[in-house]
């Protein structure tokens, strides 16, 4: 139904090229993440499927469909917009209907669909209002209301909950994934949050300067990361990178290590430290230790360590999760 | 910021303005409303009596009065319907990527700068002149008799001076609020399976209404009191085929020399003036509201 492929695809604006060729497959039913970086050509990619932009070279299919060339309207995709584009001057429930009208249905078969989308994102409260009146989750799910209605074979989500405060981000982020296991729709999402990337995804696409890096899901990506990358991109707080005699000590040009597989003691270890900067989120603590010629390594503890700034410490990395890397920057397994 | 003391001072230093705002207004307005009661005629020096209110009923019977509201009244209609559909056709064009873009837009606004006197004698003479004029050329050329205008179709003609003068404010009012109109939006209803018409009517048509209120509100004011191209090009006439209010006031105190009779009709234009100011805002000023 909703399957989704790119061949070779590209896009320039004028003598600067974006994206260069590419090639993609989405599955009918995937929850796939675009994620990168700003500038990265995610919203563009985004928009090359959506039809907004034309594509330089390269063809996209969508639903076993050429549609490279097809409009926007034609190709059945329904997008979410950043700024969520509402149309101000009409009701909630004209912003739902005006696709089904555009498409020339009835006004019963309108009205029922419009009805039962506004059951399915409890709509129902403010349905008559404008998008003027509205708070920003409000207003998130009129635009998601928007795109359901039409029953397109895939969902684009632009950056959807970046205009968002941080606790309305995760309940909208549960809600889109919930909708995705009712609807069993094709979604794709782009972000540049990694958070959003790891919670919701099936399949997450992380993009650098237009080139795709990595294709995997969750949690391949965060255990096999294709390259250095990849490695630094995905988790939270990030990857610390070592180079130089101690990575040789395990055949690479650099090691990786991540904040959660450091452990840290005040007596001995491999690596010794100074203790720099602490942020105490009271389940987690991240310091961040001066280890002199390996750098400033970044280490999670699980609760409160009681430590002070400028006090020595030892790291000890767990060797199982040790990432290695080549002169190139990419993974040696 | 807003204490007592500072407000009291922000009165104290804003009332000369007032003061005098009052007084431009005041003494002008009270002076006409005097006169309006006098048989002032300035062909009778030194004969001035109060009358009461018979300037008022010469002036409201007086057949040319009709005609001069209902030529008004399509001067402003008509004048406000070309250049507010016109303007948005042309906003629509200007706000293209074209080259020479910057050029363009700044002759789109010339006529805007071209007083209405000249612009006036420039159609009259050059344009619908129905011997010399470009028109008549035009006709000729196609083998047609050439149509003078300004005898045959005074009120037209003049709508369509007017129109132009003020076509490049539509148009430029009308852009600026084209351009704000967010992408994303247009993007959307493209996708939402929008053609190019539905777009315009159902995206752009609303955005623009509010910056159409303005041009309406406006443009009224002036157009209530065009002159100067009546003055130049027909002189009301033929008969008062082309008269509107205000030069029916004029050519009452300065043509017959009744002055009391013209300041009589110079409060009912500002009468008349405020009624469609208070229907105007009444029915589109709402629009304004955010």
């Amino acid at each position: 139904m909703g399957s989704i492929t790119l061949k070779q695809v590209t896009k320039a604006f004028g003598p600067k090229e974006v994206i260069p060729p590419l090639d993609l497959d989405i599955h009918d039913g995937e929850f796939v993440v675009f994620v990168g970086p700003s500038g990265c050509g995610k919203s563009t990619l985004l928009r090359l499927i959506a039809g907004l932009e034309d594509v330089t070279s390269g063809s996209i299919v969508i639903d076993g469909k050429e549609a490279t060339d097809a409009a926007p309207a034609k190709r059945g995709l329904a997008m979410v917009f950043q700024s969520y584009a509402l149309y101000p001057h009409m009701s909630v429930r004209k912003n739902i209907a005006f696709p089904l009208k555009m498409a020339k249905l009835s006004q019963a078969e309108i009205d029922a669909k419009v009805e039962n989308a506004a059951r399915i994102l409890n709509l129902a409260d403010y349905i008559d209002r404008r998008p003027g009146q509205l708070s920003g989750g409000q207003r998130q799910r009129v635009a998601i209301g928007r795109a359901i209605v039409r029953e397109p074979a895939a969902f684009l989500f632009d950056e959807p909950l970046s205009n968002l405060d941080a606790a309305l981000r995760v309940t909208m982020r549960q809600e889109i994934s919930e909708l995705h296991q009712s609807l069993a729709t094709t979604m794709i999402y782009v972000t540049h949050d990694q958070v959003e990337a790891m919670t919701m995804a099936d399949k997450i696409v992380v993009l650098h300067d237009g080139y795709i890096e990595q294709v995997g899901a969750p949690l391949e990506l965060y255990e096999r990361p294709r390259n250095m990358f990849v490695a630094g991109f995905i988790g939270s707080p990030k990857m610390n990178f070592v180079e130089g005699p101690e990575a040789a000590k395990h055949d690479a040009h650099t090691i990786g290590i991540r904040p959660e597989h450091l452990t840290i003691s005040t007596e001995s270890g491999s690596w010794e430290g100074k203790v720099g900067l602490a942020e105490h989120l009271g389940s987690d603590t991240f310091l961040k230790v001066d280890c002199g010629p390996l750098g400033e390594m970044t280490v999670r503890v699980v609760g409160e360590l009681g430590v002070k700034a400028g006090q020595t410490v030892w790291l000890t990395p767990d060797p199982s999760k040790l990432h290695r890397f080549d002169g190139k920057g990419l993974s040696i397994f | 910021m807003a204490t007592t003391h500072s407000r009291s001072a922000a009165r104290l230093m804003i009332s000369p303005a007032v003061l005098l705002l009052l007084a431009w207004m005041i003494i002008p307005l009270a002076m006409t409303l005097y006169f309006s009661t006098l048989r002032y005629n300035l062909l009778m020096p030194g004969m001035e009596e109060f009358i009461g209110f018979d300037n008022y009923r010469y002036f409201l019977t007086d057949p040319a009065f009709y005609a001069a509201f209902q030529n008004t009244l399509l001067l402003v209609v008509g004048v406000l319907l070309i250049t507010v559909i016109g303007g948005v056709l042309l906003a629509l064009l200007l706000d293209q990527e074209f080259w020479g873009q910057g050029i363009v837009r700044i002759l789109a606004i010339a006529p805007f700068f071209v007083m209405p006197t000249v612009s006036a004698l420039v159609w009259k003479n050059m344009f619908m002149n129905p011997v010399n004029g470009l028109f008549a050329h035009i006709a000729k050329g196609l083998g047609l008799q050439p149509y003078d205008f300004l005898a045959h179709a005074p009120l037209f003609s003049i709508v369509l001076m007017v129109s132009w003068t003020w076509l490049p404010f539509a148009t430029l009012i009308l852009l600026t609020a084209l351009q704000s109109l967010d992408r994303e939006q247009i993007e959307a209803a493209e996708m939402d399976g929008a053609g190019a018409f539905s777009r315009f009517f159902y995206i752009v048509v609303p955005h623009l209404s509010r910056a159409a209120t303005v041009v309406v509100l406006i443009e009224t004011i002036f157009l209530l009191s065009v002159f100067a191209e009546i003055l130049v090009t027909t002189n009301g006439g033929p008969g008062y085929a082309s008269t509107n209010i205000t030069y029916l006031v004029y050519a009452q105190s300065l043509l017959q020399f009744d002055v009391g009779g013209g300041a009589a009709g110079g409060i009912v234009a500002v009468v008349l003036a405020n009624i469609v100011a208070i229907f105007l805002m009444r029915m589109i000023g709402k629009n304004l509201d955010a």
